[in-house]
């Protein structure tokens, strides 16, 4: 048998492809703790969100696939934004475990609600697309766009950090949380718009998953640890090592899946998180 | 009177059979009774400034060690849960050892803890053709027609076997609450989560001190599914692992109050009454409206934290003993 064979290469192109869009789903957390210091355990809900918005505007109203999609991130963004003004923001004095336990609270809540508004069926947007094949490998086509507009949305992100005034003082205020308010830097409003920009992202991988998997009111508990453990791997609030990590937790799974079976994946990749976190619990690219 | 207050109530428990409760409510009280001891377990350590999201993790192996061991080796659950407390006081050790080792507090500890029970759902799902994967897994049956009652098997057919097991052990726990409450432990585990370093600085050994509690809150969960897999007679990795059950235990404890000896076990009261509540004010309807109690359990969850971060029981106490504490106001 060869070592190297066209299905493992297929694997790993997979791979590549699933760690972009989880390295958007990682950004959106990563950016959010680092600015504002909470760990929001309900982030893959804002995604079950997103994902039930388009299907609602897409396959119940009617609306084009792009609008609803428009209008899928937009209302991910508020909620994000609301969540921080009428949840975190009490907290943001108390003990920092409380404020990662009140998301956990939204979590519940977003859970419950979708169950109640949808039911726990599976739903679909019902886009069928072809694979692309190229020689014997075949992709799906949903998946390359993710991968492609996911790193958009990253190099997007990037571009309003650095370029933008906002986006600056975001930078400043993740880098000195006690000086920048003296700088005249107005710090309720910077971690409002990181909040909003924290829920347009989870609102866009949204729109990339829903192209690719059933929605149901759990969903968001298949993926959201995988986006935990990608954040605390690169280190907590660390973009760069966020994205560094969504792309080696990504091989594992699809790699390790290609071995064995696709639960396995995720056990050898939730074990090599647990190993790497007793070599460098600062993260792979943390500094000491 | 304040004192006499909980032996009332322990005697009005012990005595429960006279009041010839129906079957249904008495599943019910027994519920709440597990319940109540896990919670109480997770709390033993969430209550010093170690918030573990992995007892999902510990709950199903204990569930889980019993239930393969009795179906794939006839091994009795007896020493199934012996085998459970050591596997469980190993995961413990293993994860909590390098943890505290290197410092891995706060949300970090909690979020390698949650990696550790979602490795322990995966696991058990991966493995389906032994424990059956996401279908569950039923402990085989020894209670045919005539045996009520199987010691060797663990499997006791009538609820007030199981009614006096549970209360036993919901009163050990609160036991051991109350011993590490009062022991040296405690105190130094107090000072780490105020201040880490000032700590070790006056020769208090921090990693000792945390797995210290951490095996004993391990081992206790890890019994807890034990009694969960034998007096329900099922087990599923949704129900005793993952990440679900470990946020569920920690937002019990949280309602009720995480630093009073009773406050889990309000908690859990709280918990299940409150979906018991909502479907008998529903009645019909409540079909029609999954998931209602978790919704508003939820919003709940995000009042009580903002609100009142010392959860009912606490806040109770605490209202309870500044009423005794102000002089009654002289009638005019």
């Amino acid at each position: 048998m060869p070592v190297f064979d066209v299905f493992l290469l297929e694997a790993v192109v997979n791979g590549i492809l699933l760690g972009g869009l989880l390295a958007l789903l990682s950004l959106g957390l990563n950016l959010v703790f680092g600015v504002i210091d909470v760990v929001w355990i309900c982030y893959a809900e804002l995604i079950m969100i997103g994902m039930y918005a388009v299907y609602v505007l897409h396959v119940q109203q009617g609306w084009p696939l792009v609008l609803a999609m428009a209008a899928g991130i937009a209302a991910v963004a508020a909620l994000g934004a609301l969540m921080h003004h009428f949840v975190i923001r009490p907290v943001l004095a108390a003990e920092p475990i409380n404020q990662l336990l009140v998301t956990g609270g939204v979590l519940f809540f977003l859970q419950a609600a979708a169950t109640l508004a949808f039911g726990i069926e599976f739903r679909n947007l019902g886009v069928r697309m072809p694979p692309i094949a190229i020689g014997e490998m075949s992709f799906s086509l949903p998946r390359v766009i993710a991968f492609v507009v996911a790193l958009a949305g990253v190099a997007a992100t990037y571009l309003f950090l650095t370029r933008s005034y906002i986006g600056t003082a975001i930078r400043a205020i993740s880098q000195d949380r006690q000086i920048m308010p003296l700088m005249g830097v107005n710090p309720d409003r910077v971690f409002t718009v990181t909040s909003a920009l924290g829920g347009a992202l989870a609102g866009l991988g949204a729109c990339l998953l829903v192209l690719q998997y059933d929605i149901h009111p759990a969903i968001g508990l298949s993926f959201g640890p995988i986006t935990f453990m990608i954040c605390v791997l690169g280190g907590l609030g660390n973009v760069l090592g966020g994205l560094v990590a969504a792309f080696i937790f990504a091989q594992f799974i699809s790699v390790g899946g290609f071995f064995f079976h696709i639960e396995w994946g995720y056990v050898i990749a939730f074990a090599f998180f647990i190993a790497v976190m007793f070599w460098r619990p600062q993260g792979i690219l943390g500094g000491k | 009177m304040g004192r006499a207050l909980p032996w009332i109530g322990l005697a009005a428990l012990l005595a429960l059979p006279v009041t010839g409760i129906g079957a249904y409510p008495l599943h019910l009280v027994i519920m709440c009774l597990l319940w109540s001891y896990v919670y109480t377990s997770w709390s033993i350590m969430g209550r010093l400034g170690l918030v573990s999201l992995g007892h999902g993790a510990f709950l199903g192996i204990g569930a889980y060690s019993v239930v393969m061991l009795w179906n794939h080796f006839g091994v009795s659950p007896w020493i199934g849960a012996l085998v459970a407390v050591v596997v469980s006081a190993a995961a413990a050790l293993a994860i909590g050892f390098p943890c505290f080792r290197f410092r891995i507090v706060g949300h970090y500890f909690a979020l390698v803890t949650l990696a550790l029970s979602e490795v322990t759902r995966l696991l058990i799902v991966a493995l389906r053709d032994q424990t059956g994967g996401s279908l569950g897994a039923t402990p085989d049956t020894v209670l045919v027609q005539g045996t009520t009652v199987a010691l060797g098997a663990m499997q006791f057919a009538s609820k007030w076997v199981w009614f006096y097991a549970i209360l036993g052990c919901w009163l050990a726990g609160l036991w051991v609450w109350h011993r590490v409450d009062r022991s040296m432990t405690r105190l130094a585990l107090e000072a780490i989560s105020q201040e880490e370093d000032a700590a070790a600085s006056i020769g208090i050994n921090v990693t000792r001190s945390k797995l210290f509690v951490t095996v004993i809150s391990a081992v206790m969960t890890s019994l807890g599914g034990v009694l969960y897999a034998q007096y329900q007679l099922y087990v599923n990795p949704e129900t005793v692992s993952g990440i679900g059950i470990s946020l569920q235990m920690v937002f019990g404890v949280i309602a009720g109050g995480m630093f009073v000896m009773l406050g889990p076990t309000v908690g859990a009261v709280f918990t299940l009454l409150l979906a018991e509540g909502l479907r008998l004010a529903l009645g019909e309807h409540f079909k029609q409206f999954p998931a209602l109690d978790l919704a508003i359990y939820g919003m709940l969850l995000v009042l009580f934290i903002i609100y009142m971060p010392k959860g009912i029981l606490g806040a109770a106490l605490e209202a309870w003993q500044r009423r005794r504490l102000t002089p009654a106001p002289a009638r005019s």
